[in-house]
């Protein structure tokens, strides 16, 4: 595998030819290579062994996401590179002072012509199409993992680790429900364990993104989505927010820890010996408020409830519940003879469904404590 | 000094003293700089008492060759603007590495790029292709204006106030800070207060609706102007691509106005569409938004691939190859543009047979795009090829466009997309495709269609400069981009601390000022050629040897355009009527019929501007002033029934014959 080669050096050899003197000289050579069309190839060859981490992943569903992009981009060159190359070869051929060529001012169809200028493009397609179609399902997000790599499948035995993940104004919040942790701005996950991702925001939309690990996912409030994921390299790797989302979004980045097991057992011990405290609900409010560059933050115990709560958007107890509002609405505004669960798992939105959410304060919709909806809501 | 606060807010609204940023030196040096050129045009136009040319000849016609030349005016200015822009983005990103915060912070730098992207897509971009279309649709298809003339420079002025509503951002307040597409729920009340997202919001209303009349005017044109023999499948492809163009804008552009409007529902009267609380989804925004959003890409590049279709069959002396592939190439993106939207959120949770679907409806794109390429190359095929200006456009778009087509299919792969979405690999993709498709292709354009509307060429030589700056410029600024993507670099970062970075966003900030060179070498070029107009002039009205109707009359055209409406036999009619030996007929001539200019646009477009103003500021009295002026003065307009003239046929007939003794001159 061409991924193989990746040097996690950290630093980039193309970086270093590039800033020596001769730089000019290789710029001059390499802008004239551009205009002859042969750029993709000869960058990605030479970028081979450079830090780039799309191209060099430690995760098996990046790595299978990087040999898409391979296979398809080697598909396409096949019709690209004869398309620049017969450019140039007609501009230089057909150009007004070489009067050897021929000239025919009035040939403007070919039924052979046509026909391959059509299929060709298709045929290309037609298999990329299919290979589309297989990868996004296999690699669909939302569907659990199958294999921690191209040798190793996925076992019954194999107990899979869940994170929940919170974007928030304008640091991200991870809890381990399992472990009953919870860590801002660091994340850690023992290798070749499959990683269950359930992610939601705040209040702004961002993007869930570790590019070592696995594509990414928007975090979006009121709405859940979910990533599965495993990593196969210990390292440290880069995560951050894809989605722009306001004046502290360049700051939201974390460090993701790729450990084996028995170091990420120690983790957890420390992150529970130096946590912070318990993350109640109080804490969560107040740790929601904006804040830039946030600091890395342990805390050694988490609401069990805390992460429905987040998506349902009522961490705030004076606030209805979406999943309750949502069966509400079901029951044309009736709330009676339902059952008030506190969070009951029936109307638990995803990112497909469309939502709602109830503050009894707001005006529009009071109306609605009439039916009791509030009232269970201490 | 009136100190109650309540009348201070009832008058002004949210406007006070600090809304203006007279603390940014950026700003206040911008401010100055526009203030001394303003004034010294409008000084310059006092002084040569040009206020009264100004406005009967151009601000008040209703003529579709000075509105299309307004039109391209408007785009030029724009892209200054907007490229001042890139320029800053450019620096910050390639001086803010670890310690260093740059020169913008994150307050100013989030406005830059929403106001890059905005400008560039609505206002230069868009204003481009339009005056394109505007001038030459009529001349193409043998008519003498559009179908609704008086619609026409009301949409124009439309198109100008919006950008005069975005300008105005940059002095009174600030611009948003959402992004350009202002995705809630960061552009909602709650988390964009300012009035940001409502003059982005109020600008496109008030430029949306002039785009739309401007598509409903040009395909009523298109439909029923077209000279007698001229079939649908013997139209210019030009022609053809405008047709198309502008029916993706009148079914477009409406989704953009009701989405506009719902957000402002959120914003000024307190609803729940897009919130993220009672019952709002900001899904329903985002796909609104890209359901307009991505045929708006197709709106501009269509055109732009007709332009290449006449340019290159003219300079390679040629018939176009597969004129009916080409067509019905252009027929089926034009379909396919509205199934494919979702492929802008492949990462937002749709199910994996959704998000398949949307990946394969955009690869199937590529099949007749990739049609038109073949259709070009063979168009070269034996043909007998000058490079000229206009054709050095064409060869850099085609080998420029197809690495963005690659790219773009790239990104098309949903599992692919998961990790290159909002990476610098996809801004070089959509930079790669609108500067190598949209940017290339006007400016070819421009250069071909020049001489046609002001009767002389322009100066080669800074046109060819201006090319070479643009096409090594832009593999300069966009390649990094793509290497950095592929690194894992975001867009819209605001500063890094990888130093590995940085080398790649000099890089890049080089290859933008090379791009500097190349919009300098552009505008260089215009001066130089106004001064040796003389020497460039071109009398013949056929400078280029040109294939289509327009190249038939003269350059400029006169105000009728055809002194009789031409009989079209066969494709690329004006070469087809040198085959056939025609003579162009020098008596004969009668009154021609034609609209009268009026200045009902300009002044509603004015007061659209104050309706936005008000509107942005909470000036209700202003707004709801503005709001019935602009009612008032359309249903006056309404009862004015002095809307035509004739021009008598002593005019026609001196136009006419000097223009048969300019030929004789030439034999």
């Amino acid at each position: 595998m061409i991924g193989a080669l990746g040097a996690q050096s950290g630093y980039c050899c193309f970086v270093c030819k590039w800033s020596r003197p001769e730089t000019g000289q290789k710029i001059k050579r390499m802008s004239s290579k551009l205009s002859r069309g042969l750029l993709i190839a000869p960058l990605l060859l030479l970028l081979n062994g450079c830090n780039l981490v799309v191209m060099h992943p430690s995760g098996d569903v990046a790595v299978q996401q990087r040999d898409l992009i391979i296979i398809s981009s080697i598909l396409m060159l096949i019709i690209i590179i004869p398309v620049m190359a017969l450019t140039v070869f007609f501009a230089w051929k057909y150009r007004q002072s070489n009067k050897e060529a021929e000239y025919e001012p009035n040939w403007h169809h070919s039924t052979r012509l046509e026909v391959i200028i059509w299929s060709a493009p298709l045929l290309i397609i037609i298999a990329l199409g299919a290979i589309t179609w297989v990868s996004t399902h296999t690699l669909d997000p939302y569907r659990p993992l199958d294999r921690l790599d191209a040798s190793r499948p996925v076992t019954q035995d194999m107990k899979p680790l869940t994170v929940e993940v919170v974007s928030m104004n304008w640091k991200w919040l991870f809890i381990y429900p399992e472990l009953g942790i919870a860590t801002v701005n660091e994340m850690a996950a023992p290798v070749d364990v499959p990683i269950n991702f359930k992610i939601t925001s705040s209040s702004i939309m961002n993007s869930f993104y570790i590019p070592a690990l696995a594509g990414q996912i928007y975090a979006m409030a009121g709405m859940e989505t979910k990533l599965h994921a495993v990593i196969n390299k210990e390292g440290v790797y880069k995560g951050f927010s894809a989605n722009y989302s306001g004046a502290g979004f360049s700051d939201m980045h974390f460090k993701f820890h790729g450990m084996k097991q028995a170091d990420f057992d120690q983790w957890v011990e420390k992150v529970k010996s130096d946590g912070e405290g318990d993350l109640d609900r109080a804490h969560y409010l107040d740790l929601a408020k904006p804040t830039t560059a946030e600091p890395v933050h342990y805390y050694n115990g988490v609401d069990p409830d805390l992460f429905n709560a987040v998506v349902n958007m009522c961490v705030d107890k004076s606030k209805m519940c979406m999943n309750e509002m949502m069966m509400i609405d079901a029951q044309n505004g009736h709330a009676g003879g339902m059952p008030h669960g506190e969070h009951s798992q029936a109307g638990e939105p995803t990112a497909d469904m469309s939502h709602g959410e109830h503050s009894p304060e707001s005006a529009p919709m009071a109306g609605m404590s009439d039916d009791g909806a509030t009232a269970q809501k201490p | 000094m009136p100190s109650n606060p309540d009348l201070l807010k009832l008058i002004f609204g949210r406007l006070s003293l600090d809304s203006f940023p007279y603390h940014e030196p950026i700003l206040v040096v911008t401010f100055i700089g526009v203030m001394i050129g303003g004034l010294a045009v409008l000084g310059a136009i006092t002084y040569f008492g040009k206020w009264t040319y100004l406005w009967q000849e151009w601000i008040t016609s209703v003529d579709h060759k000075k509105i299309g030349v307004m039109y391209i005016i408007l785009g030029l200015i724009m892209l200054l603007r907007g490229f001042s822009d890139a320029l800053m983005m450019r620096a910050q990103q390639a001086m803010a590495f670890g310690d260093s915060a740059g020169f913008l912070p994150p307050h100013h730098y989030d406005q830059v790029f929403t106001a890059h992207g905005v400008i560039m897509i609505f206002f230069a971009a868009m204003p481009f292709v339009t005056g394109l279309m505007n001038f030459v649709v009529p001349l193409q298809i043998g008519a003498r204006d559009v179908s609704f003339p008086y619609l026409n420079n009301f949409s124009f002025w439309m198109t100008a106030a919006g950008a005069m509503i975005i300008m105005i951002s940059l002095f009174v307040g600030e611009f948003a800070k959402t992004g350009w597409l202002a995705y809630p729920p960061l552009s909602d009340i709650s988390h964009s207060p300012g009035v940001g997202v409502d003059y982005y919001i109020w600008g496109l209303q008030v430029a949306g609706l002039g785009t739309l009349l401007s598509g409903v005017n040009l395909i009523a044109t298109i439909v029923k102007m077209r000279a007698p023999g001229m079939s649908m499948m013997k139209m210019p492809v030009f022609t053809w691509t405008a047709l198309c163009t502008n029916v993706l804008i009148v079914a477009a552009f409406p989704v953009l106005t009701a989405v506009l409007a719902l957000l402002s529902l959120d914003r000024y009267v307190g609803t729940h569409f897009f919130t993220n609380d009672m019952g709002g989804n900001v899904m329903m925004y985002i796909n609104l938004i890209w359901i307009w959003g991505h045929p708006e890409v197709y709106i501009l590049i269509l055109p732009c691939f007709g332009v290449f279709s006449e340019v290159v069959a003219t300079f390679c002396g040629k018939r176009l190859f597969g004129y009916s592939s080409m067509v019905y190439a252009t027929v089926v993106i034009t379909i396919l543009s509205y199934l494919v939207w979702l492929h802008h959120f492949f990462t937002m949770g749709s199910g994996a047979s959704v998000n398949s679907f949307f990946g394969i409806t955009t690869m199937i794109i590529s099949i007749p795009t990739g049609a038109k390429m073949f259709n070009w190359l063979f168009t070269m095929y034996k043909g007998r090829i000058r490079f000229e200006v206009p054709m050095l456009w064409t060869i850099g778009f085609m080998l420029t466009f197809v690495i963005g087509g690659m790219t773009g299919v790239l990104l098309a792969v949903p599992p692919a997309d998961f990790v290159l979405h909002n990476s610098l690999f996809l801004i070089a993709h959509f930079h790669n495709v609108i500067i190598g498709g949209v940017v290339f292709g006007v400016f070819a354009g421009i250069t071909y269609w020049f001489p046609k509307a002001f009767g002389f060429k322009l100066d080669p030589f800074w046109g060819k400069m201006s090319f070479w700056f643009w096409f090594i410029g832009f593999y300069f600024a966009f390649m990094p981009l793509y290497v950095l993507g592929l690194m894992g670099v975001t867009r819209r970062l605001n500063h890094f601390d990888d130093p590995s970075l940085q080398i790649w966003f000099i890089i890049a900030a080089f290859g933008a000022v090379l791009i500097a060179v190349g919009i300098a070498s552009f505008v260089i070029q215009i001066v130089v050629s106004v001064m040796r107009r003389e020497q460039l002039r071109d009398e013949t009205g056929d400078p280029w040897h040109g294939r289509t109707l327009e190249w038939s009359t003269s350059s400029p055209p006169p105000e009728y355009n055809y002194a009789f409406t031409p009989v079209v036999y066969d494709h690329d009619a004006w070469w087809d009527m040198q085959q056939r030996g025609f003579v162009r007929p020098t008596e004969g001539f009668k009154s021609i019929h034609m609209p009268k200019g009026t200045g009902a646009g300009a002044i509603i477009a004015a007061l659209a501007v104050a309706l936005g103003f008000g509107m942005v500021w909470h000036m209700w009295w202003l707004a709801i002033l503005a709001f019935v002026g602009m009612i008032a003065v359309a249903i006056g307009h309404s009862f004015n029934y002095d809307r035509d003239f004739h021009i008598p046929a002593e005019e026609v007939i001196e136009t006419e014959e000097a223009r048969t003794k300019l030929l004789a001159k030439q034999a």
